[in-house]
């Protein structure tokens, strides 16, 4: 079935092809990339399809990571669904898990005490910065520096030191409960991450001095995959795709949730909308979730950390979209209670199947040794994109 | 020592004949080329011996490194198969045979004749060793003051020719994108 | 049948040092480069903040032995329909030409196989050349349109930077006078080392030499992460072994040709000023610091292995500083001197050449293909042409002026000549040459 759809996927660009013309007597070729390939971050599967070097077409296939998720929520209550957000987006586990307690708060009408928003506040900026570190690390190995890899995971270390030490898990935590946090803060949460930011910033004008303004990453990375900000909002990209076209929205500003209201931070975006844009994007968010997390360790509010909620969770029947900013973009729950233990309906908007829409868009005309660095460009996880 | 270098003589000799023969003989284009390569590094091999050093370094940078690695692009680039399927014709056996004749015997009467007719070259009674005893000058300086002193002309003539060859090509292959 | 024999013992006899010399290089060459992998890795962990291969042997010291006895054992893979005489002579291509072309170099003074070759250095640069060979040949006899297209870009980046390296080679030449590499070296012994009258050209030359030997920021043809596959996908086990062991050998060569034009090849710093005489002491001296620094360390260490290993480097340093200070001291080991120290000093800048190769691949990302050749035709081509006829300028007005005031200003303007087209290649492409945050 799916095969009797490929030529038309394919063939839809073909009123762009005859724009870029083609070679006399090169023939069309569709070149298939994937599943299983160094640069594709996951199981991608995608066709090219090529005109000599250039691009004129692309389909990807995804699925190879499905396992269903949305389908098991409907047979588990609420707590026990928490662990399999974290599987979603692996990189980014506690984003995941403040989303989905946040979502099912709102749907329960409780909200979580201030203690509890501020400490996870903390852990989801230290995660995304966790994310982006990984994002630069592989995103710079498959344009071919080698070495920001190993950099980017040395801090890393320390932030998944600090998960480890907080709630036992270092990369799926299942961080956050439904109504605020399971565990305190540890005695010295607010020294280690002092200690972290501290030598952070010094770190990220590291990996600057290695790659902003060296010719062959301005080469690589500059004019490639152009998202103009009509085309990003369009095709609904958000995250750092959409900021570095030009569109300032963070949901963090836009509709405030945990304590982000509370804190001073920039929204950095772009000009152009090209990788290296985003690639910029992403570096001053990393240095701003630094700020946010400073902020607030300054003042960690005492109190409870747990809301009034109870043990078995029955909430009213009803609907509701609770959407959070990601690493990777907007991530949001659309939950239907039917009023039992168990909701009706979890649906997933990850930010990161939206996104892969835009890389056909972004592909075309591009040669084939730019398809790699696209794909990193727009930071897919494919346990999200898949589910 | 005198018949170190005939024997050598004899190796590089024979390795660039039975290579020449294997150019023509083989089907695979790609094979032919190999076997021309290894016949021009062992004419390279003779140029060395005879001290010809310069000779011999061109012969490998531009013959063997040069020439031949277009050639074995161009094959490449070819598609074979349609070339290997296709049945070879040889309508023009016979009057291919009476001109390798003809140049046979051309060929073996300037050899015979060497220095039997007056102005023929050297007899082959003359000494099969090298070049007479003076120490020779070192053939790339000698060469380049030919070039840049009563040669310069043909040199500067000639080199407007080739780029007008390369601009010739890029302008052919350029695409109209 | 006699005769032969007699003719040819006594070839051996008359040629007894160059033989010895080369069977000693065709033995140590794959140890060497064998070792230059490691070397390499260690240096990479080394810059990527982690220790590198440590489990084979004290501090990975046998890894290159365990990684060549396993490639040997490994099964021969000939994929289907390949040109079976094509595919075995690729790779032995590859390193014959590298090889062979090792034939030229000398690495101290009496040190070289080709002794007294009047073109020497062109042979290098010719040889090697023929490497190309391998790599189009193994790219088509793998019978996978990818591989033919991998080894075809890869050879088109080879020759166009050949003709960058040898117009850079060109401008040491004209220093030099000669092609002989004796001469070459000899010629830097009054003056001061040629990098120094013709910095753009070793600069090219650098760069260029980087392209030659596929290494990064210009191995597109051989990336991993990259689409289209390389020329070597298609082998394995050892043939594998020699395509990798030929790059390492051009390495080596390219980095010797480079000494040799521009680092003053054998020579110690300031050869020919007697009162820094006191240099030819360094050698040893360093050697024994070495030792010394072993020694102390070996306290340290946690492991009794580890101790025992320590005290072997520091025992095999002590060696070496033995045997450069032999012909210092001891009198019968004095004809010997200009060799040994010629050759420490000779390995000790291809060494410190090589160390930049690596250095360039573990920062810098990779260069696009087109980018790549845009680089070489645009930029270094016509920035190698323009020093030549700068430094043949300044050589020409040499009588006249003094030879570092016109050098001088032949380098000014071939830089600025250099900076203008790295400006008009920014502005074709579209690119900002240099780009502040977006």
């Amino acid at each position: 079935m799916a095969e009797a759809n490929k030529d038309d996927v394919l063939n839809r660009g073909a009123a762009d092809a005859a724009s870029y013309g083609t070679v006399l007597g090169a023939d069309e070729l569709i070149l298939n990339m994937g599943p299983q390939h160094p640069a594709t971050h996951g199981v991608l599967r995608v066709k090219l399809k090529l005109d000599g070097e250039r691009v004129i077409g692309s389909e990807c296939v995804i699925g190879y990571l499905h396992r269903g998720v949305e389908k098991i929520a409907e047979h588990r209550s609420y707590q026990q669904f928490a662990p399999y957000v974290d599987r979603m987006d692996y990189v980014a586990a506690v984003s995941n898990g403040l989303g989905y307690c946040e979502a099912v708060e709102k749907l329960l009408g409780v909200e979580a005490p201030p203690r509890a928003k501020v400490i996870r506040t903390i852990l989801t900026e230290l995660q995304r910065i966790a994310s982006h570190l990984v994002w630069l690390g592989t995103h710079a190995l498959d344009i071919g520096a080698l070495t920001p890899l190993f950099y980017c995971f040395r801090e890393r270390e320390e932030i998944l030191k600090i998960f480890e030490k907080y709630c036992g898990a270092r990369l799926t935590t299942h961080a956050f409960r439904i109504g605020g946090l399971q565990y305190d803060a540890y005695d010295t949460l607010e020294k280690d991450v002092e200690r972290f930011c501290k030598d952070f910033d010094g770190r990220v004008d590291e990996y600057e001095a290695l790659l902003t303004q060296n010719r062959i990453w301005l080469g690589r990375t500059q004019g490639v995959g152009v998202l103009t900000a009509e085309d990003a909002i369009a095709l609904g990209a958000t995250g750092p795709v959409l900021r570095a076209s030009g569109v300032k929205w963070d949901i963090r500003k836009v509709f405030p949730y945990a304590a982000y209201a509370n804190y001073q931070f920039e929204i950095p975006t772009g000009k152009r909308g090209d990788t290296y844009d985003r690639y910029m994007v992403r570096m001053e968010e990393m240095r701003q979730s630094r700020l946010i997390c400073l902020q607030a360790i300054e003042s960690i509010p005492a109190g409870p950390i747990l809301g009034k909620v109870g043990k078995v969770l029955k909430p009213p029947p009803g609907e509701v979209y609770h959407s959070v900013e990601a690493p990777k973009g907007e991530l949001g729950y659309y939950i239907v209670s039917d009023g039992s233990v168990q909701p009706y309906r979890v649906r997933i908007r990850p930010p990161s199947f939206v996104n892969l829409e835009t890389f056909d868009k972004m592909v075309r005309g591009h040669l084939v040794a730019d398809v790699v660095a696209i794909i990193g460009t727009l930071d897919i996880v494919l346990g999200e994109v898949d589910r | 020592m005198h018949l170190l270098d005939k024997a050598l003589f004899y190796v590089f000799a024979g390795v660039a004949v039975i290579s020449a023969v294997l150019v023509v003989t083989r089907r695979n284009a790609v094979h032919s080329a190999i076997f021309l390569i290894t016949a021009l590094l062992a004419t390279a091999g003779i140029f060395l011996q005879l001290q010809a050093e310069f000779l011999f370094i061109v012969q490998v940078i531009l013959y063997a490194g040069g020439i031949m690695v277009l050639f074995v692009f161009v094959i490449m680039l070819v598609n074979l198969d349609v070339a290997l399927r296709q049945v070879q014709f040889n309508r023009q056996k016979w009057v291919a045979g009476i001109v390798v004749l003809a140049l046979a015997a051309q060929l073996g009467l300037v050899i015979w004749t060497a220095g039997r007719i007056p102005g023929a070259g050297p007899g082959p009674n003359a000494a099969a060793s090298p070049a007479p005893a003076p120490q020779l000058q070192p053939n790339a300086e000698m060469v380049a003051r030919s070039l840049f002193g009563p040669y310069v002309l043909p040199l500067e003539i000639a080199s407007v020719l080739l780029l007008v060859a390369m601009i010739g090509a890029v302008v052919m292959a350029k695409r109209k994108v | 049948m006699q005769e032969l024999v007699h003719g040819l013992t006594q070839f051996a006899r008359m040629n007894a040092g160059p033989l010895a010399f080369a069977v000693v290089l065709v033995a140590l060459l794959p140890l060497m480069a064998g070792y230059l992998v490691l070397l390499e890795r260690k240096i990479m962990a080394d810059m990527q903040v982690r220790l590198g291969p440590m489990r084979v042997g004290p501090h990975g010291l046998l890894q290159p032995i365990a990684d060549a006895l396993k490639l040997l054992i490994k099964e021969d893979i000939i994929p289907e329909n390949a040109d079976l005489l094509v595919f075995w002579v690729a790779p032995a291509t590859s390193v014959m030409a590298a090889m062979t072309a090792l034939a030229a170099i000398a690495f101290g003074p009496g040190l070289q196989v080709a002794r007294d070759l009047n073109v020497g250095i062109l042979f290098v640069v010719g040889v090697s050349s023929l490497g190309i060979f391998g790599i189009v040949l193994g790219g088509w006899a793998s019978n996978s349109h990818y591989s033919l297209l991998g080894a075809l870009r890869s050879s088109a980046q080879l020759v166009s930077y050949e003709t960058a390296a040898g117009m850079a080679m060109v401008s040491g030449l004209l220093l030099a006078g000669t092609l002989q590499i004796r001469g070459i070296v000899e010629a830097q012994r009054g003056h001061w080392w040629f990098i120094c009258y013709a910095p753009v050209g070793f600069f090219t030359y650098l760069v260029a030499s980087v392209a030659e030997t596929n290494r990064a920021p210009f191995d597109l043809p051989e990336a991993e992460s990259e689409l289209v596959a390389g020329y070597m996908t298609e082998y394995s086990g050892f043939r594998w072994a020699l395509y990798f062991l030929s790059e390492y050998t051009n390495m080596i060569v390219v980095a010797s040709v480079a000494t040799t034009l521009f680092l003053g090849g054998w020579l110690r710093p300031f050869a020919s000023v007697r009162w820094l005489g006191f240099l030819d002491y360094l050698p040893p001296l360093l050697m024994l610091a070495v030792t010394a620094y072993c020694l102390v360390r070996v306290p340290q260490q946690p492991v009794a292995v580890q101790k025992w290993f320590l005290l072997a480097v520091a025992g095999c340093c002590a060696l070496g500083a033995g045997m450069l200070a032999a012909p210092l001291a001891l009198a019968p080991a004095k004809p010997y001197f200009a060799a040994v120290h010629g050759c420490f000093w000779f390995l000790l800048k291809v060494s410190a050449y090589i160390y930049v190769f690596l250095w360039l691949r573990f920062t810098l990302p990779r260069y696009r293909f087109d980018q790549l050749m845009r680089l070489g035709w645009q930029f270094l081509i016509p920035v190698s042409i323009v020093n030549v006829l700068g430094l043949g300028v300044a050589l020409a007005l040499a009588d006249r002026w003094p030879l570092w005031a016109s050098l001088a200003v032949t380098t000014l303007a071939t830089l600025l000549i250099a900076a203008y087209l790295v400006r008009a290649g920014g502005r074709s492409t579209g690119e900002p040459a240099a780009a502040g945050k977006a």
